[in-house]
């Protein structure tokens, strides 16, 4: 673009055609794209996180503590909705997807930067329709973010915003998925062959096949239920001849697979830290790759384990549980790898090191206990109880949350083009870690005694566990705040940070922190597979 | 940004593709939900498909294909350069789309006419299996229609494009992907047919 010698400005500086607030709203960079996801995704976790505080605080004692039942069941409904459809199934693909897939894979830009910056706007925009539901009619919707039917549709609070706002975001996740998809069949540099691909990559690629095939089901789905409330259609109403259960099994078929949108790109950040910090090529490369395909496939038929007490034949209760297992298999298979990858590896603790360790940690103890929420007999004795909302957690929070903050402290020097403060940054780590275990763990125990979820109250027997794990929840928080601030302090602040401060061996260390507009002054040649440390040095 | 803009004439038909995978996937949900509920209830989903008049639904069946055909040979009228027939080509096609809508318009009054639509004391007499049936049609046929609605606006900009020459032999990409789409609703509405009309 320009002939001169002077350095090309970074994608933070440069100027185009509009100004200010407006240069980032409407521009196609997918930089720039990356992080207004970063903006708004926070800005919808903080309001997430301080819903699931207040109901912390709710449950520190039995009895009403800080409010009553239905203010407990808006809360908790929009605590679901804004964390699984606003922040956790965007999450990752959103915003590192954005702004590093191009820069991984060797290209200027995505396949189609302007649907791209669409697609951030269908988001802003079914954000907004899902949080008005709270704001407008006759009180926030009661139902959880499963929207079940038939109280979905009976419910005289305000349904209808959040499931439209819903079915609004499913647009933006797929046509993300569409981008991505054409964008790695087509724009990789030369000579990055499929298998000379870094890992991060392959797991968006995976998860945009998902976005694009699971979610058209619930949009459609969610129409259903708008077409219930609005025209008493009858498909989920018994009065009618309708079976609410269908509903529950076209819900599953796209939000089952949602979770592994959620988990695939969480697993390819973490095969992109570990080498890294062992300086060591990742162990079993194919393995990860195949077991990814695996996942994103076998994640279609397993949505049944989520029905088992719903009314299903015993045929159909194996044939889920023992699907449910095999997709266990390839999860497993990507743990050992990583495992592999630190052993005799010449391994530095730092910060992303830290949070990705701890998902290790973290995702296998969620893992396991999927296994025993698999396995129909003691699914039946855990089900709807605390039990299966720690299991969640641990999957989503600890794994997805985890790997998104690994990522951020990964990538922050690039990004910014400035390094944080890794002290304060690894004792917030130490705090949020802690305050993760003991805010959940105890939820296991409360779950196999017995405590069901989605209520405001509980028996006595219970009450020392939620004494636990409220107090879990403020020193998680405490360190959530903690490392933000330095972010946000490093990000103005920080000391300018060099090409590779990590020395990471992928593409994304070899250009300019922050990047320029164009990303690569020459579009690389690709000879050697992505995690190849020769001559590869910090510095 | 970039000031040489990037065209990838391939990628955007992959896209394309990929877009008509997520459309057949949303109307898979209500597939699956018709095929549950027919098998749920076969006879008064045979008695409720004798309701629907088979002589409109193969007029509209013959339309969306022969528009079909009109779109896909304005495609190589335009790889040919020769731009008067295309125009001519896009212009049937959108005529007989809109036939089509009118055809259906009167169809779906018909039904309401009767009292037969969601919702309506009329049609909850009839009993449950006649409410889902008729639930079906006019969602799915709705559903369909809306498309079919989306896909003449995008061909009458395809039609004004050609007309103004911005797609031309060069540079047909839109046009061919306009196409796609036409030919998602018509494959749409050929399974739609015989599952409404003619298995009775």
């Amino acid at each position: 673009m320009s002939s001169n010698n002077l350095p090309e400005p970074s994608y933070l500086e440069y100027k185009g055609r509009f100004k200010g607030l407006f240069a980032w709203i409407f521009s196609t960079d997918h930089k720039r794209i990356g992080l207004l996801y970063l903006y708004s995704i926070m800005t919808f976790f903080i309001v997430g996180a301080i819903l699931g505080l207040l109901m912390k605080f709710e449950l520190i004692a039995p009895g009403k503590t800080i409010m009553d039942a239905k203010t407990y069941n808006g809360i908790f409904t929009l605590h679901g909705i804004t964390m699984i459809f606003l922040i956790v199934i965007p999450g990752l693909p959103a915003v590192f997807g954005n702004f590093f897939l191009p820069i991984l894979i060797g290209a200027k830009d995505v396949a189609f930067p302007r649907l791209n910056l669409l697609s951030w706007w269908i988001y802003i925009f079914g954000a907004v329709v899902a949080l008005s539901s709270q704001f407008l009619g006759d009180g926030p919707p009661d139902t959880g973010w499963t929207f079940y039917a038939p109280y979905s549709f009976k419910t005289t609070t305000n349904m209808l915003p959040a499931v439209m706002g819903a079915f609004i975001l499913g647009f933006s996740s797929i046509l993300t998925g569409l981008n991505f998809i054409v964008t790695i069949h087509r724009m990789r540099a030369p000579g990055m062959t499929w298998l000379k691909m870094p890992l991060f990559p392959w797991t968006l690629y995976g998860t945009a096949w998902i976005q694009l095939l699971a979610t058209p089901i619930v949009g459609i789905t969610l129409l259903m239920i708008v077409a219930e409330r609005t025209l008493q259609i009858g498909f989920f109403d018994p009065a009618l001849g309708g079976d609410p259960v269908l509903y529950q099994h076209l819900f599953w078929i796209y939000s089952h697979p949602a979770v592994y949108i959620m988990i695939l790109p969480a697993m390819g950040v973490i095969s992109e830290i570990l080498p890294t910090f062992a300086r060591k090529p990742i162990f079993g490369y194919k393995a990860i790759v195949v077991s990814t395909i695996l996942i994103a496939f076998i994640g279609y038929f397993v949505w049944g384990h989520h029905m088992f007490t719903a009314g299903m034949s015993g045929t159909a209760q194996f044939a889920f549980s023992f699907l449910t297992f095999l997709v266990a298999i390839p999860s497993a298979i990507k743990v050992f790898n990583w495992i592999s990858t630190l052993y005799k590896g010449s391994i530095q603790l730092r910060t992303p090191f830290y949070w990705a360790a701890s998902f290790i940690f973290v995702f296998m103890i969620g893992g396991l206990t999927g296994l025993v929420l698999g396995s129909v007999a003691t699914n039946v004795h855990v089900h709807d109880t605390a039990f299966v909302v720690a299991h969640f957690h641990f999957i989503v929070f600890g794994g997805v949350g985890f790997a998104f903050l690994a990522a951020l402290h990964y990538w922050f020097p690039k990004i910014y083009g400035r390094t944080f403060d890794e002290g304060m940054a690894n004792t917030g780590w130490v705090i949020f870690f802690i305050g993760f275990l003991f805010l959940y763990f105890p939820m296991f125990i409360l779950g196999l005694k017995g405590m069901p979820r989605r209520y405001f109250d509980y028996v006595q027997d219970f009450h020392g566990l939620n004494i636990v794990s409220s107090m879990g929840a403020v020193l998680m928080i405490f360190g959530f705040f903690l490392l933000f601030i330095n972010l946000v302090r490093s990000a103005r602040f920080g000391k300018p940070a060099s090409k590779n401060p990590w020395g990471g061996p992928t593409l994304e260390w070899q250009i300019a922190s922050p990047p320029t507009v164009e990303n690569f002054d020459k579009i690389p040649k690709i000879t050697k597979g992505p995690y190849d440390f020769t001559n590869v040095k910090p510095d | 940004m970039s000031s040489a803009v990037h065209r990838d004439d391939i990628g955007s038909k992959i896209g394309m593709w990929l877009f008509i995978f997520t459309e057949l996937l949303f109307f898979g949900g209500l597939f699956i939900v018709y095929s549950v509920y027919r098998f749920k209830n076969p006879v008064a989903f045979h008695l409720a498909a004798e309701e629907l008049d088979v002589m409109i639904g193969t007029v509209n069946t013959v339309i969306l294909l022969i528009s079909s055909m009109t779109v896909a040979m304005s495609i190589t009228a335009v790889q040919l350069g020769e731009r008067k027939r295309a125009i001519l080509l896009l212009s049937i096609t959108v005529i007989l789309a809109l036939v089509f809508l009118v055809n259906k318009y009167f169809e779906w009054s018909s039904k309401i006419g009767h009292g037969i639509y969601p919702g309506s004391e009329t049609l909850i007499e009839l009993g449950t299996g006649e409410v889902l049936f008729f639930g079906l049609y006019f969602s799915m046929t709705g559903l369909h229609a809306l498309h079919l609605l989306i896909g003449v606006t995008i061909l009458i900009v395809m039609l004004a494009k050609v007309i103004n020459s911005s797609v031309n032999t060069g540079y047909f990409v839109q046009l061919e992907n306009s196409g796609l789409y036409w030919h998602l609703v018509d494959l749409i509405w050929i399974f739609l047919f015989p599952l409404f009309y003619l298995i009775s």
